[in-house]
């Protein structure tokens, strides 16, 4: 049962992927990016690597996420 | 931050989250033999945890560590890593070859405190370096890293 999600799973990462690709804005690319990870985590469940799946979700989905919210508040000009 | 977003709501989920945080942590650390986790992964919860303090509430907020603590984080970890295989490189045995170690203890016993030991290393290593990312990339009010 739960082997038959795995498609599901990857075909979840390509769209995340296609779409932080497409996106305009650098902030919703950047959230995007996030579910990206976290069905990437989901994924690793299936193939019963926990403890890559548990990396994933811990730096993938919530550091990057955050280190890339504030590179972008770097970029962004600001009158000042 | 510019300016910290720090609101009742954010304030009272950070202090219900950030001891459960810390708890996780240890039990990621300690229960890494069995189960998955490991040091790494300790780290990065402990960091997420530090991170999100420095989020909610700016960067003196408290408890934290400040970046000074973080860089001596950064260097402490694979000290306690590298020093453990140098104790037991002098024990007698090979580096990082933790039974040798000269503990009144069963050497079953030494191995899995060495085990624990690195991962401790590992731990506090990982979280003072992106403790250290996050305090160069966010753009603090004053410009200190």
């Amino acid at each position: 049962m739960i082997d038959a999600l795995a498609p599901l799973f990857l075909l979840l990462m390509v769209v995340c992927a296609v779409a932080a690709l497409s996106v305009k804005d650098l902030l919703s690319a950047v959230t995007v990016f996030g579910a990206f990870s976290f069905f990437s985590a989901a994924f690793f469940v299936v193939q019963d690597a926990l403890d890559v799946a548990f990396t994933e979700a811990a730096v993938g989905a919530v550091i990057t996420t955050v280190f890339f919210v504030c590179a972008i508040n770097r970029t962004v000009g600001r009158p000042e | 931050m510019r300016s910290t977003f720090g609101s009742p709501v954010l304030d009272a989920a950070t202090r219900l989250l950030v001891p459960f945080m810390w708890l996780f942590a240890a039990y990621v650390l300690i229960h890494g033999h069995d189960s998955p986790g490991g040091g790494f992964q300790a780290g990065v919860i402990l960091a997420a945890s530090l991170i999100l303090l420095r989020l909610v509430r700016g960067q003196g907020s408290r408890p934290n560590l400040s970046s000074r603590d973080a860089v001596t984080c950064a260097c402490a970890g694979p000290l306690l890593y590298g020093g453990i295989g140098v104790a037991s490189l002098l024990s007698g045995g090979n580096f990082l070859d933790y039974g040798v170690l000269p503990l009144p203890m069963d050497p079953v016993q030494v191995r899995v405190i060495g085990t624990l030991g690195i991962e401790a290393g590992v731990m506090v290593g990982v979280t003072g370096v992106l403790v250290l990312i996050f305090d160069v990339l966010a753009p603090w009010d004053d410009g200190t890293v």
